[in-house]
C-alpha cells in the first residue's frame, strides 16, 4: 500500500550525533563534503574514511541502513569507476584499439568510488540523525546571513516544514481517493502507459482540489493566530551550543587539518 | 440466497512486518438479498476495513469473500467487476468529484463498465431524480455546487452503477439533521425500489435503528453481534460496555418497563415511541 513509502530518512535515537546541535552537525558536514574531495590521496581519503566511520558507529543507527543508502547510489558509483578506469597514466595493462585499461586508471576507479561511497555515507549520518523539522530549523538559521540579499529565509524555511508535515497527510489522501475511483470501476493498475497517466487524473484532480483547500484553510488558521511572518517570532525551541558542539568541532578541525597534511606530505607511488 | 457471505475473513494490516495489526478476525456473515444492514461499531472496530473487503479494494489475508456464492478473488483479473456489483459510496465522497460538469462524474462508473453513451445517459438522468438533483445544475462544474449537493452527486455516481449490493460509509456525516433525514429517507426508497441489498455504516444508533432490517456490531475486529435490529438493541447493556449507546428513544422505553408500565421496550424511533405512550396517557386522563 502507498501508506508503506517511508518518509525521510529520520532513525530516532538517543546517540551523542542525534544530540549535537543541527547547526553544527550541518555545517560541520558541508566542511566534511568539502574535504571529502580536498583528500587528494589515498592517505588523506583514509583518514576521512575512518573519521565517518567512527560517526557512523557513535550515531547508533544499524550499518544495515547506511547500506541501504548507498544501494541507491551504486550505479552511479558503478559507473563513474568504469568510465575513471580509462583515464589516467601508469603502465598499460589492457589495450584495445584506442581504449586502454591502466594502473593509473585502476588507481582512479578506486579512488572515485571510494570518495561517492564516504560522501554519501557522511550525508546519511545527518540525515539519519537529525529529525526534518530539526533540519529546517537549523537550515532557517544558517540562512539567516542571506537576509542582506533580500531573500525570505524564515518563509522558506516554513514552507518546508509545512511541506514535510503535510506529505503523510496527502499521501493518505492519495490512497483514500484511489481506493474510492477503484470503487467506481477505474482501472489504474493495466494498460500502457499512456493510459495509465490518463487514468490517474480521476485520482490528481481531487488531490490538487483539497490540496489548494487545505492550503486555504491551514492560512486562515495561522492568520487567525496572528502569524505575521518572521518578524519578531521567537522560537519554542531555542538551540544551544554545548560542550559537545566545540569537541566536535575541534576534532572536525584537527581532521581536516590532517587531511590537508597528508595531501602535501605523503607521495604515493603504488599503481603508477 | 446469500448475495454476500464471508467465511473465517480476516485481514492484517502490513502482515509479515513489525508494524502488523490486525483490523478484522475471523468474520462470518451471511447477507441476503434484498436486507437493509446497518452496520457499527467503535473508531478502530474493523468496519471500514470489513467493508472494503466486500468489494475487493483489500484482499483477504485468509478466509473468502463470496458474491452470489462465488469467491470475488476466484479470478484475479475479473475483481473490477466485482466492483460494479458491490457499490460503494466512501466517507466524504465528495471528494472524488473530478469531471468538469456534474453530468460527466456521474457517468464516471457507467462508462467505465463499457456502456453505450446512450445507456449511460439514460442511468444517469435516472439517478439524479433519484437523489434529487436539480437538473439545472448538471452542466455545472462539480466544485460549484453546495456540500450537500456535491454529497448527493456523489452518491448519484455510484448507484448509477446500478450496483446489487450498495454499501455507504457514514453517508450523513457532516450533514446538518435536516439533510441527514432527508438523504437517510431517500436511501430507504432506494432500497424499497430497487429491492437490492443495502449496506449502512453509521456511528449514529438512531440513524440505523430508523433504516435496518439487521444490525451487525463490530468491536475489537470481531463480530459481535449480527441480529434483527430489535433484538440487538435487547443488548443495551453490552452495547454500553463496549461504547455504543442504544438510541435515547428506547433507553426512555427501557425506563418506563423497568418502572412497571406496561410499553413495549424495542422500540427505537420516535413514531413507535409516541404510539406506544400515548394510549397510556390517554387512559391515565380517563381515569382521572
Amino acid at each position: 500500500m502507498i501508506k508503506d513509502v517511508t518518509l525521510g530518512q529520520y532513525f530516532p535515537g538517543k546517540s551523542i550525533i542525534h544530540k549535537l546541535d543541527p547547526r553544527v552537525k550541518v555545517l560541520l558536514t558541508l566542511v566534511n563534503i568539502v574535504f571529502i574531495f580536498i583528500a587528494g590521496n589515498f592517505s588523506s581519503l583514509g583518514l576521512m574514511t575512518v573519521f565517518t566511520l567512527v560517526a557512523m558507529l557513535l550515531s547508533g543507527v544499524p550499518f544495515t541502513r547506511y547500506i541501504r543508502s548507498i544501494r541507491g547510489v551504486l550505479f552511479i558509483v558503478l559507473f563513474t569507476s568504469i568510465l575513471n578506469l580509462f583515464y589516467g597514466g601508469g603502465t598499460v595493462l589492457v589495450k584495445w584499439g584506442f581504449i586502454q585499461i591502466t594502473t593509473g586508471g585502476i588507481r582512479n576507479a578506486i579512488f572515485i568510488a571510494v570518495r561517492i561511497v564516504v560522501l554519501i555515507l557522511m550525508s546519511s549520518i545527518l540525515t539519519y540523525t537529525t529529525s526534518p523539522t530539526q533540519l529546517t530549523d537549523a537550515l532557517e538559521r544558517l540562512m539567516k546571513p542571506l537576509k542582506i540579499f533580500r531573500i525570505k529565509v524564515h518563509e522558506i524555511a516554513m514552507m518546508m516544514t509545512i511541506a514535510l508535515r503535510f506529505v503523510p497527510t496527502l499521501l493518505e489522501e492519495t490512497d483514500k481517493i484511489m481506493s474510492a475511483q477503484k470503487a467506481r470501476g477505474a482501472d489504474l493498475e493495466s494498460g500502457g502507459i499512456i493510459s495509465r497517466v490518463k487514468a490517474l487524473i480521476p485520482v490528481l484532480i481531487p488531490l490538487f482540489v483539497s490540496s489548494f483547500r487545505r492550503a486555504y484553510d491551514l492560512a486562515m488558521a495561522m492568520e487567525c493566530r496572528c502569524y505575521n511572518g518572521g518578524k519578531g517570532r521567537t522560537k519554542m525551541k531555542v538551540l544551544h551550543i554545548t560542550a559537545k558542539d566545540i569537541i566536535t568541532f575541534l576534532i572536525t578541525v584537527a581532521v581536516c587539518v590532517g587531511v590537508v597534511l597528508l595531501n602535501i606530505f605523503v607521495v604515493e607511488n603504488f599503481l603508477i | 440466497m446469500n448475495v454476500i457471505e464471508t467465511k473465517n475473513l480476516t485481514y492484517t494490516y502490513g502482515a509479515g512486518t513489525p508494524f502488523s495489526k490486525t483490523a478484522i478476525e475471523d468474520v462470518n456473515i451471511a447477507i441476503k438479498k434484498g436486507e437493509f444492514i446497518g452496520l457499527i461499531g467503535h473508531t478502530g472496530s474493523g468496519k471500514s476495513t470489513l467493508i472494503q473487503q466486500l468489494n475487493g479494494l483489500l484482499r483477504p489475508t485468509s478466509g473468502t469473500v463470496l458474491l452470489n456464492g462465488k469467491d470475488i478473488w476466484e479470478k484475479k483479473k475479473e475483481i473490477r467487476k466485482v466492483r460494479f456489483q458491490v457499490g460503494m459510496v466512501f466517507q466524504y465522497p465528495e471528494y472524488q468529484l473530478f469531471e468538469d460538469t456534474v453530468i460527466k462524474d456521474i457517468g464516471f462508473g457507467p462508462r467505465n463498465m463499457g456502456l453505450s453513451q446512450d445507456e449511460v445517459n439514460q442511468r444517469v438522468m435516472q439517478v439524479v431524480d433519484f437523489v434529487g438533483l436539480d437538473h439545472a445544475l448538471l452542466e455545472k462544474s462539480p466544485f460549484d455546487l453546495s456540500g450537500g449537493e456535491k454529497r448527493r452527486a456523489a452518491i448519484a455516481g455510484v448507484i448509477a452503477m446500478d450496483p446489487d449490493v450498495l454499501v455507504l460509509d457514514e453517508p450523513t456525516a457532516g450533514l446538518d439533521p435536516q439533510g441527514r433525514d432527508h438523504l437517510l429517507s431517500q436511501i430507504k426508497a432506494y432500497h424499497q425500489q430497487r429491492q437490492n441489498t443495502v449496506i449502512l455504516v453509521s456511528h449514529s444508533m438512531e440513524d440505523i435503528a430508523r433504516v435496518a432490517d439487521r444490525v451487525l456490531v463490530m468491536n475489537e475486529s470481531k463480530v459481535f453481534l449480527f441480529d434483527e435490529t430489535a433484538k440487538v438493541f435487547f443488548h443495551a447493556k453490552e452495547l454500553e460496555q463496549i461504547g455504543l449507546r442504544v438510541p435515547q428513544v428506547t433507553k426512555i422505553m427501557m425506563k418506563l418497563h423497568e418502572n412497571g408500565y406496561p410499553v413495549d421496550p424495542a422500540v427505537f424511533t420516535l413514531d413507535q415511541a409516541v404510539k406506544e405512550i400515548l394510549p397510556l396517557v390517554q387512559r391515565g386522563a380517563a381515569n382521572d
